[in-house]
């Protein structure tokens, strides 16, 4: 076996060496009438191209994203990631290492970390960021139980234009963890009350912004209404890029920003790994989740980072931690780090224009074909439509087709009454030639 | 896997200076300042052509201020992160014995299959029909995971070990829920020696932690678990081979006493690599277990993820598996995404994290059953000729006997040296080495838990060994200051944990104006 390098003979030495007979002695801690003595139930190894043979073949049985006309958004974005990303990524010191428990020879990950948490905190207009979380969705929950920490409440507000699947593991985890969580409806146009649904009990409202059916949503009112009520504001996002155009959360005084960082750095995967992003206020930094990066001196006075606030942390603290988070997205966070720093400012506002650019010439597009109905006055990359008929039905034909048309909103939630919705996304991988095709397509079967 | 409960966190005073260069560098120890140090903000490392001039329709919600974020050209942007790289230690320069974290070899085949188009570039939310490859390889790796286990349903969404440790207690508690019981069963027994991530999964969704002593032998008795049931108890979470490196021996009896008293067991997966083709652990009577598919099945680290805890469940909880999960019908495999009667709930966004399900996949097609139990053994081989190395010189907290794939030593060794567990594994730093896991587990003083698995060749262990009692010598002989020193050869000598703690540096931030600066003066 390719990955083991011990010859028998070598196997027998050190049988000899620890001063057994054979390796079962080595397992005789096992109880006898549980010791598996066959074979399990499963193939012999196999050469290395025999696996990629195999696997490559599972993998020929999906569309990939850069093969067709493809819109499909909804909290998992594809955008160009430039080559470097990928290579740097792969260098050994970083795919290869640990968690960085010893400083002195993980300044790389440490430095990476502090300069993520950085970018972060920036994009976000937040004042800290922690090293990263699983992904949005579960950031997003964690957010929820750090406002219950901070303001000693325990009931969520969640909006009608929060993802739904986010919504759901909010909903899983507050249940299970016996809190409160009211949901408003499915929200398409953004005319939500949710000033109204803060009450004395109300710990958190979470509000995404752009909003699942895309709507970028004006925080401040619910800024202030929260703050006049001692509730916090946690936004979320999905769509990192559009905070290289649309005012950031912080300047909208959310207390808690939570996102998906995946569209910066990161493949769409199937769904993972992707990358929680997740900032705050200072004074809340012992409330928060997760690993943080800090900044020090090492003994001989030069700069250095460790991790740090560890007491917040369950390997210190056990069941009173602030969350049961260990192995986090380190590797999601430096493809984002890498990604963006090629970006740079001007990068990111320019992708973020060429992106909302595109969206308004799809958006128009759609206006003037028939049996379609642009539902958003407002958008960043994506937007919702309303076509005529059953929406997934004219997904699968659209994929019938070789066109990736977007998501049925029934997908996300299948008993809404709005099975005639699809949200709709637009990025700068799109070009003129696939938006005609969608459109073209899309008059054909809707 | 590490604590630092009771180890010192700022350094001694400074030894002798190193010798200076003007550059601050180190021939191939190169520094390398921050982004925001040598970024800017005009500069872009990616091309793209300004769109045409449009209306916006963000409804009045442009951003306008500066964000600040720098920017950095191609050559900019490599150099950087390759001289940072060059800072970190990784299993591939070397041998790196984390105990609890499986630190083997990735096999860069299992890099290239995660990277096919066909897997990587595929939308979790396009219709299932476009990605029925995607839904095999789930399907195959459930497979694969269920047979090795004996389990009867794998819960895949989980993204890292305790978050399926957070799923299987969840799957717990809705099957509690559904017995009636929730109000009466909130208590989960966990032994001293756990994982910390343990009893913070309990504890997040809301059940009391109860501990359980250790024998005196390092492992848990049926005794003492029988003696900590009562009807209060919802479940058990248990390591097997425990964070001591030993197999529970009297888990079938526990396993009983557990089931009997009405709970469930919860067994902590870390350390699956010592018993792959040697025994299931649902066979052993339990009812829940994550597996790390980073660590016993190769997916990369990354310096701190992701990773991945898929949950493999007993017949009594696989019908509270959480949502999605993949069926078949007449026209292929489908997710069940929504409605499910008896599934508890949602994990996260969407299927999990399909990129180390591929790698994953990969290490177990080239393994097969032959290689997976071969690699159990080896990894179990390893380390008890690292134990029956190192034997005569250094303490184990529970005698000199067989471990697991991992060997726990404590510091009895080095008691009135002046020496400590940290100054050791800082030793190792200067000789090339990753340190052990160190003060972990809690349950012994000073521990130092080596786990060197099934990757490294009888060559590099006897190095290793070398190493590790020449270092027992200079302690024996009173060479203190250079393990007070150490390291003295790494890219940073010792960092002021202290400091970092008490004034938090969390992110870069602008040096102030220079007319402030004179200002405050």
């Amino acid at each position: 076996m390719r990955f083991l390098p011990h010859t028998n003979i070598e196997r027998q030495d050190m049988l000899a060496a620890i001063g057994v007979g054979s390796i079962d002695d080595l397992f005789a801690d096992i109880p006898a009438a549980k010791r598996l003595t066959a074979p399990l139930d499963l193939p012999r190894g196999k050469s290395e191209a025999a696996v990629a043979r195999a696997l490559s073949a599972m993998a020929g049985k999906n569309v990939a994203a850069a093969s067709v006309p493809f819109f499909v958004g909804c909290g998992a974005y594809k955008h160009h990631v430039p080559a470097t990303v990928d290579h740097l990524i792969q260098r050994s010191e970083f795919l290869t290492s640990y968690t960085p428990y010893q400083p002195e020879i993980a300044q790389g990950t440490l430095q990476m970390l502090f300069e993520f948490q950085t970018q972060v905190a920036m994009l976000t207009g937040m004042e800290v960021a922690n090293a990263s979380m699983y992904d949005g969705s579960t950031g997003t929950a964690e957010a929820v139980l750090m406002a219950h920490r901070i303001t000693r409440r325990r009931k969520a507000v969640l909006s009608g234009g929060l993802h739904p699947h986010y919504a759901e593991v909010v909903r899983t985890l507050s249940r299970m963890a016996r809190d409160e969580v009211v949901s408003l409806p499915p929200d398409v146009f953004a005319r939500e009350a949710l000033v109204d649904a803060i009450d004395a009990d109300t710990s958190c409202i979470v509000v995404q912004t752009p909003d699942v059916f895309g709507n970028p949503r004006d925080l401040r009112a619910i800024a202030r209404a929260c703050h006049a009520k001692g509730a916090l504001l946690i936004a979320v996002f999905t769509e990192a890029v559009s905070l290289g155009l649309l005012e950031s959360p912080g300047a909208m005084d959310a207390d808690i920003v939570v996102g998906e960082g995946q569209s910066i750095g990161n493949a769409l995967n199937f769904g993972g790994p992707y990358l929680g992003l997740f900032a705050t206020r200072q004074k809340y930094v012992r409330q928060m989740p997760g690993r943080l990066a800090g900044e020090t001196v090492d003994a001989a006075g030069r700069r250095g980072f460790v991790l740090t606030l560890s007491t917040r942390e369950q390997h210190i603290r056990r069941e009173k931690a602030t969350s049961n988070i260990c192995t986090n997205s380190g590797l999601c966070a430096l493809a984002f780090s890498i990604h963006l720093s090629l970006l740079g400012e001007t990068g990111l506002r320019r992708l973020a224009r060429i992106n909302h650019a595109n969206a308004v010439k799809l958006a128009d597009m759609l206006a003037r074909a028939p049996n379609v109905e642009v539902m958003n006055e407002t958008f960043f990359n994506e937007f919702t439509i309303r076509v005529k008929g059953d929406a997934a039905t004219v997904i699968e034909r659209l994929a019938d087709r070789d066109i990736l048309g977007g998501v049925p909103v029934s997908r996300l939630l299948p008993n809404a009454g709005l099975d005639d919705l699809i949200i709709v996304a637009n990025t700068e991988v799109n070009t003129d030639e696939d938006r005609e095709a969608f459109v073209a397509a899309l008059e054909g079967v809707a | 896997m590490l604590n630092n409960q009771g180890r010192p966190t700022a350094p001694a005073a400074s030894a002798e200076a190193p010798q200076r260069t003007f550059t601050t560098n180190r021939a191939l120890q190169l520094e390398e300042g921050l982004i925001f140090e040598h970024g800017r903000v005009d500069v872009t490392g990616v091309d793209m052509d300004e769109p045409e001039t449009f209306a916006l329709r963000l409804g009045g919600l442009e951003r306008m201020a500066p964000i600040g974020l720098p920017g950095l050209s191609e050559p900019e942007a490599m150099r950087h992160y390759v001289r940072l790289s060059q800072k970190n230690y990784s299993i591939d320069s070397g041998l790196y014995p984390l105990g609890s974290c499986t630190m083997k070899h990735n096999p860069r085949i299992n890099e290239a299959m995660a990277r096919l188009p066909g897997f990587a570039d595929v939308h979790p939310l396009q219709p299932v029909s476009t990605a029925q490859g995607a839904l095999e390889l789930m399907d195959e790796l459930s497979r694969w995971l269920m047979e090795m286990t004996g389990a009867h349903a794998v819960a895949l969404s989980p993204k890292a070990g305790a978050h399926g440790e957070l799923c299987g207690m969840m799957a717990i508690r809705a099957a509690i829920e559904a017995r009636g019981e929730s109000a009466t069963r909130n208590v989960v027994l966990v032994p001293d020696s756990a994982h910390g991530t343990n009893p913070a999964t309990a504890a997040l969704i809301g059940f009391a932690v109860r501990s359980v002593p250790a024998n005196a032998d390092g492992t848990v008795s049926a005794q003492a678990v029988r003696a900590a049931l009562g009807p209060d108890v919802a479940a058990i979470m248990l390591t097997n081979p425990n964070t001591c490196g030993l197999f529970e021996r009297e888990i079938v009896e526990i396993a009983e006493a557990i089931h009997e008293a009405g709970a469930y067991f919860y067994c902590d997966g870390a350390n699956f690599n010592a018993l792959m083709g040697k025994a299931r652990p649902v066979d052993l009577g339990v009812d829940a277990m994550h597996i790390n598919l980073h660590k016993t099945f190769s997916t990369p680290h990354g310096g701190g993820g992701p990773g991945a805890g898929p949950v493999v469940l007993s017949e009594r909880l696989a019908p509270y598996a959480p949502l999605p999960f993949t069926t078949r019908d007449t026209t292929g495999r489908a997710l069940v995404e929504h409605g499910h009667a008896t599934a508890f709930g949602r994990m996260t966004a969407f299927h999990g994290q399909m990129g180390m399900f591929t790698r994953a996949m990969s290490f177990m097609l080239s393994h097969g059953s032959d290689g997976l139990r071969q690699a159990s053994e080896d990894a179990v081989l390893n380390a008890n000729y690292v134990r029956a190395g190192l034997a005569d010189l250094f303490s184990q907290p529970f005698g000199d006997r067989p471990c697991m794939h991992e060997v726990l030593f404590d510091d009895k060794w080095l008691e009135g040296t002046g020496v400590t567990t940290l100054d050791f594994a800082k030793a190792m730093i200067d000789e090339g080495y990753h340190p052990m896991t160190m003060y972990f587990p809690l349950v012994v003083h000073g521990a130092m838990l080596i786990e060197p698995t099934e990757s490294e060749p009888k060559v590099a262990l006897d190095l290793f060994i070398a190493t590790l009692r020449d270092l027992a010598f200079r302690v024996a002989r009173g060479e203190t200051g250079s393990f007070h020193a150490a390291p003295v050869h790494a890219p940073r000598r010792r960092l002021d944990e202290t400091r970092a703690a008490r004034q938090p540096v969390l992110r870069w931030t602008p040096p102030r104006p220079i007319e402030d600066t004179m200002a405050a003066e």
